[in-house]
């Protein structure tokens, strides 16, 4: 956990070539059965996957297949019943809590198709706030880090704005920004398109993947669009919480 | 940056952070808000004006500014054998006997409580409240002299016909507050030249409350009287206040020689020299035994202030739990992005605070407002209730034990909420 932690994304080089063969995470016999008293759901069977640094990788599945059960366990938002999931090469399994939040505040960027903005805060503030939980850095230097992160959004001249005053595809590129202040290894996406129109749903699809080749960032997207996830350079397909493909 | 500044620098972040979505969310459910305000504000207005009404009787205010370093003997109790007692306040005789003469008091004082007489101004009768004192009732408690002085130890070994009268009565009497040394008081026939004039005494403390005090000598007071029941107090005071104890023991093992007046029909005498909190507690219960009962009577006080506090507590309880609701997508933000549950209980716990102390403040003004009516009433003499800093430092604690009551179970139950169950409440 240490090392995991001392390896700050303030101090991390992002690589800014072609995908190299490093696994950033690994997902081996994840099993995910929720139980009530009369029935078991089986979420997700034996699934083993790894996702290399500088990934662009996609998920598709029809709904209720695990996607999002899947992309919860990856952003250790949940925990499988089974399997081990590695993150830059430590099994997180025996983490507490407290370790789960400090490896999810430097090493996992969320965007999720709601967009889950806080409606009382400004955008500056809504991107400010995965930096509030990482002690040592002052307020001016959390707030050059949002500013820079709503630049690369093109959302600069929005950071006073609340979120009720954007439309959705502005929303979810306060999101984006969101994930990204943080430096993140990599950044999970629940259906960021699902709720835009198809032109929003381009322009945010053509910033994850200029995101993706220019700054490196890792990104694994959950999509019901065929389309966009032929854009990403592999994809993962679900079929009743098993990997087809 | 050092680590020491670092951690206090996030957590000047984090604070901030927290109030701006404290504020917001204030605003956003204004009529909630309101409620919760004036729960708090009308709860905290009740136990600050019963505090202030404490403080006014037993804090330490003029004269009885060395309140720590005061002990006070005025009740006697002699047990008869049938099992009755009789209970009265002590004689002037007992006193002089029995409590002048110890030692580990810096001073002993002793004075009659105040009684009415009548003065006239023109045809106008004028009720002076008058008490009988010894030259060092002025040492043992701290007047605030408007002019003149008080009496001393030998006018009073003189018997001279001085008087120290209060604001009020210059007033009243001489159409004046000030420039009245040297003039005479005349009240129920007896002529009294003023050496002094002092602010008024609230009636709250009637142990060295009147409106004129002359010298005991002038009284029919005797010494040598043997009775043990009278009109009169002792008011020691201590070098420190860690002398009291060594005071009651002295005045115990004193008290322990006094012969039972009929020992026929009697078979104990017992008094107690108390604090004054104490002292007014027995007065109350009519109970001169070893147990003064100022622990007991603080603990209902505390249990009744607890209960008060725990209705609005609920209610402010209810509500935030319900708030709690709205804000899943928040705490699954906040969680996902590094969030542990117990900076999530910090957060809700500040906010909660920053609600309480709002109605805390509020509770200050309706208070302030309602001291300056009873005040303004003259229900109690020249009681003059005013939120002090004691009070208004209580009503800040207040408010923060209150919003930790009402905060820390809704904070926990936020902060238990599934992080992922969390993200599909609600959007936005």
């Amino acid at each position: 956990m240490e090392n995991l932690l001392a390896k700050s994304p303030e101090t991390r080089t992002l690589p800014n070539g072609p995908a190299t063969a490093t696994p950033v995470l690994r997902l081996t016999d994840i099993e995910k059965i929720y139980q009530t008293k009369t029935i078991e759901t089986v979420a997700l069977n034996r699934v083993n996957m790894t996702i290399n640094r500088g990934e662009f990788v996609s998920i598709m599945g029809p709904s209720g297949c695990g996607k999002s059960t899947l992309l919860s366990l990856m952003g250790l938002l949940d925990e499988p019943t089974s399997g081990t999931i590695e993150i830059d090469g430590r099994a997180v399994q025996s983490f507490s809590d407290r370790e789960l939040a400090g490896l999810r505040n430097l090493k996992i960027g969320f965007v999720f198709q709601s967009y889950h903005l806080i409606n009382d805060l400004a955008v500056l503030d809504n991107v400010e706030l995965p930096l509030l939980y990482r002690s040592g850095m002052s307020g001016k230097e959390r707030r050059q880090r949002a500013l820079n992160a709503l630049d690369k959004v093109g959302l600069s001249a929005r950071t006073t704005h609340f979120p009720s005053q954007l439309s959705g595809g502005q929303r979810q590129r306060v999101a984006i920004a969101r994930a990204l202040v943080g430096g993140p290894e990599i950044i999970l996406a629940d259906e960021p398109t699902g709720n835009l129109d198809s032109v929003m749903g381009e322009e945010i699809m053509a910033l994850l993947l200029d995101l993706n080749r220019n700054e490196g960032t890792t990104i694994v997207m959950v999509t019901h669009d065929e389309q966009q996830a032929r854009k990403t350079q592999r994809l993962i397909r679900l079929f009743d919480g098993s990997q087809v493909g | 940056m050092t680590d020491k500044y670092g951690v206090l620098l996030h957590f000047k972040i984090m604070i901030i952070s927290y109030l701006k979505i404290a504020w917001k969310v204030l605003l956003r459910r204004k009529f909630f808000t309101a409620i919760s305000l004036f729960g708090i504000s009308f709860t905290l207005m009740i136990l600050l004006v019963v505090y202030a009404f404490y403080d006014h009787t037993v804090g330490p205010h003029t004269p009885e500014k060395k309140v720590d370093r005061l002990v006070f003997v005025n009740r006697m109790t002699v047990g008869f054998k049938d099992g009755g007692q009789n209970n009265g306040t002590a004689s002037y005789g007992f006193l002089e006997r029995y409590v002048r003469p110890l030692r580990t008091p810096e001073t002993v004082s002793i004075s009659s409580y105040f009684g009415s007489t009548a003065a006239y101004v023109g045809n106008q009768k004028l009720d002076v409240d008058l008490k009988y004192t010894d030259g060092q009732f002025w040492q043992v408690l701290d007047f605030d002299f408007l002019e003149g002085r008080p009496y001393t130890v030998r006018e009073v070994g003189e018997g001279a016909h001085v008087v120290v009268i209060n604001e009020r009565t210059s007033r009243a009497y001489f159409g004046t507050p000030r420039g009245v040394v040297g003039r005479t008081l005349e009240t129920d026939r007896v002529r009294y030249r003023v050496v002094g004039v002092v602010r008024n005494v609230p009636g709250m403390r009637f142990n060295s409350y009147a409106d004129a005090w002359v010298p005991i000598t002038t009284g029919t007071f005797d010494a040598k009287d043997q009775g043990l029941f009278g009109n009169c107090l002792a008011i020691m005071l201590a070098r420190r206040p860690a002398d009291i104890p060594a005071i009651q023991a002295e005045f115990d093992q004193a008290i322990k020689r006094v012969p039972v007046p009929d020992p026929k029909t009697q078979d104990k005498v017992s008094s107690s020299a108390s604090t004054l909190l104490a002292s007014l507690v027995r007065w109350v219960n009519n109970d001169n035994g070893p147990n003064d009962g100022v622990r007991q009577l603080l603990g209902k006080v505390l249990a009744f202030a607890l209960l008060f506090m725990l209705l609005p507590a609920l209610n402010l309880v209810n509500i935030n739990v319900s708030r709690i609701l709205e804000r899943t997508s928040e705490i699954g933000v906040r969680k996902a992005f590094g969030a542990t549950s117990g900076t999530l209980i910090a957060q809700f716990l500040v906010e909660n605070i920053l609600l309480t102390l709002l109605g805390g403040l509020l509770g200050l003004g309706l208070a302030a407002g309602m001291l300056a009516l009873i005040d303004g009433s003259g229900f109690i003499p020249y009681t003059t209730l005013t939120l002090n800093p004691r009070i208004f430092a209580s009503g800040l604690l207040l408010s923060v034990l209150f919003g930790l009551l009402s905060g820390v179970y809704p904070a926990y139950k936020m902060s238990k909420l599934h992080a992922v169950q969390a993200l599909k409440g609600s959007s936005n």
